[in-house]
């Protein structure tokens, strides 16, 4: 066995950048990332079998339940190479593998020398992998390919072995092939990370600079920032000075993960490790910042600084108003760890106080979402996604407008909608639907390429908003999920919209407010009254449900009244039984919302987040 | 079927004694009922013997109210005669329909014609307290179907009407069949209109609502049903009988069999009891005095059940000067909905 003990291995702040390879894994969901960095953490023997949990570098249970990572984090590892005998340091740093969170990948990427294109040899490469190569190529990574899971019966290395070669410009046989759940072939792909991958080149006399890669809110350490110092040292007595802000900190702690936290006497040039500064906000410890030192700070950053822009914004409203106060603080602590949620307080007239929060995307949103009901145990109704519009107003005064209630009625001079590039992967049989998709979606079609005989790329700039009205459910549906999708943002564009307002009772439901393209608000609207008319129980009055645009009725629905809700028979032993049916239905109650004087129940929030085809497929189930 | 009704009323004799027992006080019995299954199919000879071990155990007075449930089928003017003679001085006749098809959908066997020849014989034997049961809203009958009903039971020298809508209970043959698609759902919207023309069709007879599903004629009120809305006391007697006493409920074992081994070994034959706690109890009150035409007294309510209470009086739900004068009582639009209103009560 190669591995050397942790003692006895080159220590940090006292490793030459030769002896450090740094990488990182760029697979999709399921493709077995977390289960192949596991297996190195064993193999490498910083991790004792014995203490092995599965994927043990997933430390969130959303995380761990729904297999994909969120945060990154840096693991060193001890390695002696099998083909020079020499000791070396292997800096793992584990990327996010969603769309979203496409600025962290890239400087997840930033941080590394080379990248493991890691494809499940049973399915392909998929669009966000895919996306995510192009970043790592564009960063001049070095790209060593790997295909996993060989030990499934359904494995076809030589077939993606050969659609690897393709997109990187390689040979079929220089994929490596190994097996995370067996162990089969990892060693061999250690020694090929020392052997290909160069090793970090910085100078070590000149101000110390240091990226960030990550930022992680620890409730008894504070923040816990990632870096990879390029130039310089970074040690426990300086005071760090971080670049965008100018914000100087004292030093408490700096180290390495291997995997636990562990102290150092400081990180050299190409070291990846933590600093500890006591700062309670990863807000001001931004991923993408430049670290220097307070006494000799560098003149100027590593490139690629951005901040955090939330591209999709939702109404988050506690369904019990009482609950409030305790959303605000559940946002409060998770804005702590997440520099990319903004939210500020919404007073919706159907849904009482709530939040405007804005995402990095739609899988954002849902995390988001998800931790606030579990950790904080709320229960919440959320708006439909919108995007942020440009209004341009008549009189030239110009507004942004992230919540369809807020769209001026009339006088608008000029609407901008962001667009993005999407590139969709799906086997070649279904073309035919994704066209017919991204077209009735507003799309423009901006390519299309073989990637193997039978697996397409197709690639369209479509508006932000057509993706996030259930874009991706409806692909997953029409290719009965074998599309992977990736988007990017590429700018914004003048359209044709309205806003179409829902009407109860002759009343406007802000909640249900929708900006649509002038040529679909019609079919919207039919749409949308439609389905809250099957949705919204029958009341002791009358419901008129309406959509209109500004005071244009485009289409009508109406609940008739309930006629009839009561049980004619009550007697001795039936009492108790009618009782408890009629407490029952009393808690059934209080799951709706009072709009007016109208009981919306929650599925009727939700459905305007959904398109009438789901729906149809979901009765016929 | 004499010797089976000997056997059993022997039973129910000794469960009063044991009942006795248990209550260990004198108390006044303003209503006795016999009902569930068809009693009309006991001797009456029988029937007395329940009657005057009652009256001996407690205390009966000329006002006690004696219902005895009728089948159409099980009865001629003799049998009847031997029951007034006995001490029953009301009948129920469950009549439930003038319309064949309909009693077919109801699986009810009887003839529809007998009900009338069995009305009139009892009034000529002199019963006073004479109740007929309809059920509307059977899939299959039409609006048509129910007015023949009604005009069916207003033809007949009765004092009382109950009129309920049919309840389609899960398990049942009738919910199977509607489920397969052999017979058609119920329509809320039709029950509604049927008991809209029932109400008119009763009040012009002469008939007043006093409870959501019972009319009487001239103050004959059913003490009996009167009681279980009330909150008052009573006991059952019989297996699968439900009882209240002073906040706590009690039932019998369901299995005759079973029923019969308790009483014959001297004890109470009681399966399973609950006590109320307070919130139940006035939740109780709340659900069975809303169905009265006296309602509830709004004194008696906090301030949120007033408060949801007043949108209802606004839409016309609840009487609108009955609540000035202090009292919450449905409309005949609240009627409809008055599980809607309760709910909003509901403790």
């Amino acid at each position: 066995m190669p591995a050397i003990s942790i003692a006895k291995s080159p220590q940090p702040a006292a490793t030459a950048p030769q002896q450090i390879r740094n990488f990182c894994i760029i697979a999709h969901i399921d493709h077995g990332k977390s289960t192949l960095a596991d297996r190195m953490l064993g193999i490498t023997g910083v991790v004792e079998d014995r203490n092995m949990r599965a994927q043990y570098l997933d430390r969130m249970d959303i995380e761990r339940e729904r297999g994909i990572t969120i945060k990154s984090q840096a693991v060193r590892l001890p390695w002696r190479s099998g083909i020079d005998g020499q000791e070396y340091i292997l800096n793992m740093i584990d990327t996010p593998g969603h769309v979203d969170f496409t600025y962290e990948v890239s400087r997840s990427l930033a941080a590394c020398e080379g990248a493991i294109l890691l494809v499940d040899c049973a399915q392909g490469i998929e669009a966000q992998t895919l996306a995510n190569l192009y970043l790592a190529m564009e960063n001049n990574l070095t790209i060593i390919p790997v295909l996993n899971k060989i030990d499934l019966p359904a494995a076809q290395p030589d077939k993606f072995a050969e659609e690897l070669a393709n997109l990187i410009g390689c040979k079929p046989e220089d994929c490596l092939r190994v097996s995370g759940k067996t162990g089969e072939g990892v060693e061999v792909l250690l020694d090929q990370i020392v052997k290909q991958i160069p090793p970090p080149v910085g100078d070590p006399k000149a101000p110390t600079r240091a990226l960030i890669f990550d930022s992680v809110y620890d409730s008894y350490r504070g923040v816990v920032t990632y870096v990879r110092v390029v130039d310089g040292h970074l040690s426990p007595r300086d005071q760090i000075q971080m670049y965008s802000t100018g914000v100087r900190h004292e030093m408490l702690e700096v180290g390495v993960i291997s995997p636990e936290p562990i102290a150092s006497n400081g990180l050299g040039v190409g070291e990846v490790g933590y600093l500890i500064t006591g700062v309670k906000d990863v807000r001001q410890s931004r991923v993408g910042d430049t670290v220097t030192t307070y006494n000799n700070p560098a003149k100027v950053a590593l490139a690629g600084y951005k901040d955090p822009k939330p591209m999709v914004f939702s109404g988050l409203f506690p369904l019990d108003g009482a609950e409030y106060p305790m959303l605000r603080e559940a946002l409060d602590k998770l804005q702590l760890n997440d520099a990319a949620l903004v939210f500020e307080p919404e007073s919706s007239a159907a849904l009482g106080f709530g939040f405007r929060c804005g995402f990095l995307g739609l899988l954002h949103m849902e995390i988001v979402r998800e931790r606030l009901e579990r950790e904080a145990g709320l229960t919440l109704i959320s708006t439909a996604p919108s995007v942020v519009y440009n209004v341009t107003l008549d009189d030239g005064k110009k507004l942004v407008v992230t919540n369809p209630s807020e769209y001026p009625d009339g006088k608008i001079a000029e609407v901008y909608e962001p667009i993005v590039k999407a590139t969709i992967l799906a086997p070649s049989e279904f073309i035919g639907t994704i066209m017919e998709l991204c077209q009735q979606r507003r799309g423009v079609q901006k390519g299309m390429d073989y990637l193997s005989e039978d697996r397409i790329e197709i690639r369209y700039t479509l508006p932000l908003a057509e993706i996030v009205f259930d874009f991706f459910d409806q692909l997953k549906s029409r290719t009965r999920g074998y599309a992977s999708l990736d988007y990017e943002p590429i700018g914004e564009e003048v359209g044709d919209l309205v806003k179409v307002d829902i009407l109860l009772q002759g009343e406007k439901v802000d909640a249900f407010s929708q900006i649509v393209h002038r040529d679909k608000a019609y079919a919207y609207g039919v749409s949308m009254t439609g389905k809250l008319r099957e949705l919204i129980p029958r009341q002791q009055f009358e419901v008129p449900i309406q959509a209109a645009i500004g005071a244009k009725i485009i289409a009508r629905e109406n609940i008739r009244a309930i006629r009839k809700d009561v049980l004619a028979k009550c007697y001795g032993g039936d009492i108790t039984r009618k009782r408890k049916l009629l407490e029952k239905q009393k808690e059934g109650k209080k799951r709706m919302k009072m709009v007016g004087r109208v009981e919306v129940p929650q599925e009727a929030f939700i459905a305007a987040l959904t398109t009438d085809s789901d729906k149809a497929s979901e009765k016929k189930k | 079927m004499s010797e089976i009704s000997n056997n059993y009323i022997n039973l129910v004799i000794k469960e009063l004694d044991l009942v006795k027992i248990k209550i260990a006080e004198s108390i006044s019995v303003s209503s006795i009922f016999f009902g569930g299954g068809t009693p009309s199919l006991m001797e009456p000879s029988d029937i007395g013997r329940v009657i005057k071990k009652i009256g001996d155990n407690f205390d009966l007075t000329n006002k006690t109210e004696v219902t005895l449930e009728v089948n159409p089928d099980s009865v001629d003017k003799i049998k009847l005669q031997r029951f007034f003679d006995e001490g029953i001085n009301r009948l129920s006749i469950g009549m439930q329909s003038a319309v064949p098809k309909v009693l077919q959908t109801l699986d009810r066997t009887h003839n529809p014609e007998n009900v009338s020849k069995v009305v009139n014989w009892a009034s000529e034997i002199g019963f006073k307290q004479i109740s007929v049961d309809l059920i509307y809203g059977t899939p299959g009958e039409s609006k048509e179907d129910w007015q023949t009903s009604i005009e069916a039971a207003l033809a007949l020298p009765i004092s009382h009407i109950s009129a309920y809508a049919l309840i389609v209970e899960p398990g049942t043959k009738l919910a199977a069949q509607i489920k397969r698609g052999e017979v058609e759902q119920v329509d809320d919207d039709l029950m509604a209109e049927k008991y809209l023309m029932a109400d008119q069709l009763f009040t012009k007879a002469g008939f007043n609502w006093y409870e959501l599903s019972n009319w009487a004629k001239n103050e004959s009120h059913s003490k009996h049903n009167l009681s279980y809305w009330l909150g008052e006391n009573w006991w059952g007697i019989g297996p699968g009988a439900h009882s209240h006493l002073n906040g706590e409920r009690f039932w019998n074992v369901k299995h005759p069999n079973s029923y019969k081994e308790k009483i014959e070994l001297n004890q109470l034959p009681i399966a399973d009891s609950e006590i109320l706690n307070k919130n139940q109890i006035e939740s109780e009150r709340l659900m069975l005095s809303i169905r009265l035409t006296s309602g509830i007294e709004t004194k008696s309510l906090n301030e949120k059940q007033l408060n949801n209470l007043a949108g209802y009086v606004d839409s016309g739900h609840l009487n609108h000067s009955d609540w000035q004068r202090g009292r919450a009582t449905l409309t005949l639009d609240g009627r409809l909905i008055a599980d809607r209103i309760v709910r909003e009560i509901l403790l």
